[in-house]
């Protein structure tokens, strides 16, 4: 018999948009529950190592979580909807079936990674991915670093990686000196940001800052020894014990398209109260629109009095998340991909790391489709979340539809039905 | 192009459609194979790619051992992500009563010279130990075999390609007959129209009895040694038989990969193609009951697939009634993959006039029009 | 309370200090998490739980995310498995 728990209004995903939905709903009356696959909440960007320390960023609105009695449910997967209202979740050796009569998506999002000659290598990470490992205790004191690709992430990881005694060498942005100049304008109606952006530029001090620059190609023999960097045109290699590389970030809608929401140009639709065009479920933070924690924070604040029914009070948080969208939108704009990196990778280079599917093997296909039935490019375990980010800027592919289970899952909680003692409440009334 | 007649238009470029084009392009004939989408993109590559010798009847004997042995004939000259692997089937018998059903099937196959191996209760749970204690015995078909079938219709399909046959995906044919194919893409003229279209041969062929059978499938990470052959229980034949209501059955195979594929369902009647979830679950409770420890292994994908089911059983290879130029090679429900080769050889055999090495009279269409009138 | 944890990896005795993941451990024994299905040695790409670069064996249970498994006193860690 599955264990099963039921809630007014259920959050999926414990980073800044999920915690500030759940604290809002709770507050508003509803018994709230949030669930994520991490050991501890924050995400990615509030993520700590330690069980009792939170993230200061974020340490108000843990206290807020806390004191309106939030049932924090950490260390559970969601993997599957078996029927309306209810969604089945794993964690260890256990599953439970979650019901809810409203459902608040805040999924957030993932890094992109691009191919490029040996980016399989152990110690190429993401930016984010790094300094998730250095958060979760990885020691980089005095190690060298180079962090490439493109976004705000990379100066910040940088920034982060400096503090924690590492030597990072270079931050190569692919953008343009013109696509951050426009950038910076954007900036101007922000003074948060422009406090935040001098603060890190006083950590910085010393590092180089590259922009129009790229990796080439990562090299070593067991794992990685140097990089091969382009930087205004020119090769340089620079030896370094960590790439931290990532390109900007894709948001995690699988959950959502599992439920039949609808998607517009790669983003979960939402209406002005965060609402997606199915009843009774809502989506907050990066799976809307890659905008960062500030436009995060005002979706899932939205969404979550939305849920509760206090359509006033999410009302009277439009104009701030205006001003919030117009920094997500800049920030779109200077993250556009450079053609130079469709053409990193050569033949050999691998594509699908999951299953070893060379670059040359998925140039003939013309779908992503035939190439994962073909090469199996993307039937992996991470189920086309790494490769399919990437055929879609190399090849422009769209990915197929998803079904379940969103992430691997154990047989026995695939087998696990809903318990028919109590039909689940209908998602979209609310008490 | 317009002035082109080909000696033979293939519809579907699934594992029969390119079993088909292989045939006719080897012998020299001019062939065109069209497609609405990818190669091996329906029901083949949804399927579980296996080979087996099967003792529904004798009909059912004979393509599928036929079959196998094209297999075994090919197989050298298949390319490495074809994955042909002879792993050999081991039909479970959890009881006494499936025992005999294994002692019978033993005699019946002895008699058809297919090796095979009477297993005790012991021996079975030595072949594969994951296998729950109290199993009754089983019998191990030595050389049953698996695939994976995109690839193995691709090579096919590739064989035929390099004897001059032509492809072209993406294009919707609407209608066939009377030496001609009308697509989205034009019309293309034919001495020869096949229809292996599979579980959409009813639409270009009227008044044939294939209907979809819906199928769902797990596929498991990599976990080498955990399971050496294809595992069937015995009543899987209970399922396959139930025309009307939906099953599962215990129905498990190896992948070269170490992943493990988790089957089986059956239903009639559903029509879209997303996971039935109680359907999912009872079939993966149902591996559980026969393999305790598969509950623990993590599963990283689900799908479905459509069969394409007659009421019979058999497939339908030859040609329809009214029109010279239209013949079938579709219906062949959990089998597509084992008969694709023996259907397509007496298919193209009967009509170039060469005697087919078994009898096709079982699988005529013409028969289907007789018996199907009271089904 | 101690402020570290003891666990092995592929045997060898490793200490971390107390909320390191599972991954961390492996990186600071030295070795990959993993060999891809064509030989390659692996480690953690995405940190986060998506990429599965970071899958080890932990007390005999195979294909686990180490990024987001904390380490506990005497876990038993395998690589390649």
């Amino acid at each position: 018999m599955t264990d099963w728990r039921e809630f007014d209004v259920l959050v999926v995903g414990g980073g800044p948009a999920g915690i500030a939905a759940a604290a809002c709903a709770a507050e508003s009356g509803a018994r709230t529950a949030i669930v994520d696959d991490n050991p501890n909440l924050g995400g990615q960007i509030w993520r700590t190592a330690s069980q009792q320390e939170h993230s200061s960023d974020g340490a108000p609105w843990y206290a807020r979580l806390q004191k309106a009695g939030v049932t924090v449910l950490s260390g559970k997967r969601v993997f599957d909807r078996p029927a309306p209202g209810v969604l089945m979740a794993e964690s260890d050796d256990e599953f439970i079936e979650l019901r809810y009569r409203n459902l608040i998506l805040a999924t957030g999002a993932r890094e992109r990674f691009l191919p490029f000659p040996g980016w399989t290598l152990p110690n190429v990470m993401g930016a984010g991915g790094l300094q998730a490992m250095v958060k979760s205790g990885l020691p980089i004191h005095g190690k060298r670093i180079v962090v490439a690709g493109t976004g705000p992430l990379l100066i910040a990881v940088a920034a982060y990686l400096k503090e924690h005694g590492a030597e990072v060498l270079v931050v190569c942005e692919q953008a343009s000196w013109g696509g951050l100049a426009r950038f910076a304008m954007a900036l101007v109606s922000q003074p948060g940001k422009i406090s935040q952006g001098l603060q890190l530029k006083r950590t910085l001090a010393g590092v180089a800052f590259a922009p129009n620059s790229w990796v080439v190609s990562a090299q070593g023999r067991e794992q990685l020894e140097y990089v091969t960097i382009s930087r205004a045109g020119k090769r340089e290699t620079i030896p370094c014990d960590y790439l931290a590389c990532g390109f900007h970030l894709v948001p995690n809608i699988e959950l959502a398209q599992l439920h039949g929401c609808r998607i517009r140009d790669g983003f979960v639709a939402v209406d002005d109260l965060q609402r997606t065009s199915v009843d009774g479920i809502f989506c907050a933070g990066e799976p809307t629109s890659i905008g960062g924690v500030e436009l995060s924070l005002l979706e899932g604040q939205i969404a979550g009095l939305a849920a509760a029914d206090r359509i006033q009070e999410a009302r009277n948080l439009f104009a701030e998340r205006k001003k919030a969208q117009s920094f997500a939108a800049a920030l779109g704009r200077v993250c556009e991909l450079r053609p130079e990196l469709k053409n990193l990778a050569t033949s050999e280079t691998l594509v699908c790391r999951c299953e070893d599917v060379a670059y040359s093997r998925l140039r003939s296909h013309a779908s992503w489709r035939s190439a994962k039935l073909h090469t199996r490019c993307g039937m992996g375990p991470c189920q086309g979340r790494i490769c399919g980010a990437a055929t879609e800027f190399l090849f422009r592919w769209t990915p197929d539809s998803v079904r379940p289970p969103v992430y691997p899952v154990k047989v026995k909680s695939l087998a696990a039905v809903p318990t028919a003692a109590k039909p689940a409440a209908q998602a979209g009334d609310m008490r | 192009m317009s002035g082109t007649t080909y000696d033979a238009i293939i519809i579907g470029a699934g594992i029969v459609g390119a079993a088909c084009a292989y045939e006719c392009a080897r012998r020299g004939m001019r062939v065109l194979i069209v497609d609405r989408d990818i190669v091996g993109g329906g029901t083949t590559g949804a399927g579980m790619g296996h080979i087996v010798v099967m003792d529904d009847s004798e009909a059912q004997f004979a393509l599928t051992r036929y079959s196998q042995k094209l297999w075994q004939e090919l197989r050298p000259q298949l390319p490495d992500d074809v994955e042909y692997e002879q792993c050999g089937t081991i039909w479970v018998a959890a009881d006494d009563e499936e025992m005999a059903e294994v002692r019978r099937k033993h005699e019946f196959y002895s008699q058809r010279e297919v090796p095979t191996e009477v297993l005790s209760a012991a021996r079975v749970k030595d072949l594969e130990p994951h296998l729950r204690d109290g199993m009754a015995g089983g019998l191990l078909v030595l050389e049953d075999a698996v695939l994976y079938p995109p690839c193995a219709a691709a090579a096919l399909l590739g064989r035929a390609l390099g004897h001059g046959a032509e492809l072209r995906v993406g294009i919707s044919v609407n209608q066939i007959g009377g030496g001609l194919v009308r697509t989205s893409d034009g019309e293309f003229k034919a001495k020869v129209i096949i229809n292996a279209a599979g579980a959409e041969s009813p639409k270009l062929t009227s008044g044939i009895e294939v209907k979809k059978r819906k199928g769902h499938l797990v596929i498991t990470d990599r976990y080498p040694g955990f399971l050496r052959h294809q595992l069937v229980e015995l009543g899987y034949l209970k399922s396959a038989h139930s025309v009307t209501s939906d099953s599962v059955a215990f129905n498990l195979q190896p992948r070269r990969t170490g992943q493990i594929l988790i089957g089986s369902s059956r239903q009639y009647g559903a029509e879209h193609s997303d996971v039935d979830h109680d359907i999912l679950a009872k079939m993966l409770r149902r591996a559980e009951e026969y393999m305790p420890e598969i509950g623990r292994i993590s599963a990283i994908r689900t799908w479905t697939g459509f069969r394409p089911a007659t009421p019979d059983k058999l497939p339908l290879i030859g040609p329809v009634q009214d029109d010279e130029t239209v013949f079938l090679a579709t219906g062949h429900e959990g089998l597509g993959i084992t008969t694709s080769t023996g259907s397509a050889r007496i298919l193209v055999d009967y009509i170039t006039g060469v005697k087919p090495e078994i009898p096709i009279e079982p699988y005529l269409p013409s028969r289907a029009m007789k018996e199907f009138a009271h089904a | 309370m101690p402020d570290a944890v003891t666990l092995t990896v592929n045997g060898a005795t490793v200490s971390v200090p107390v909320g390191s993941t599972v991954a961390v451990a492996v990186a600071v024994a030295g070795v990959p998490c993993r060999t891809s299905v064509t030989g390659q040695p692996r480690g953690p790409l995405c940190g986060m739980g998506i990429c599965f670069e970071c899958r080890v064996s932990i007390d005999g249970e195979s294909h686990v995310r180490s990024c987001q498994t904390l380490c506990k006193p005497g876990m038993d860690v395998r690589t390649n498995d």
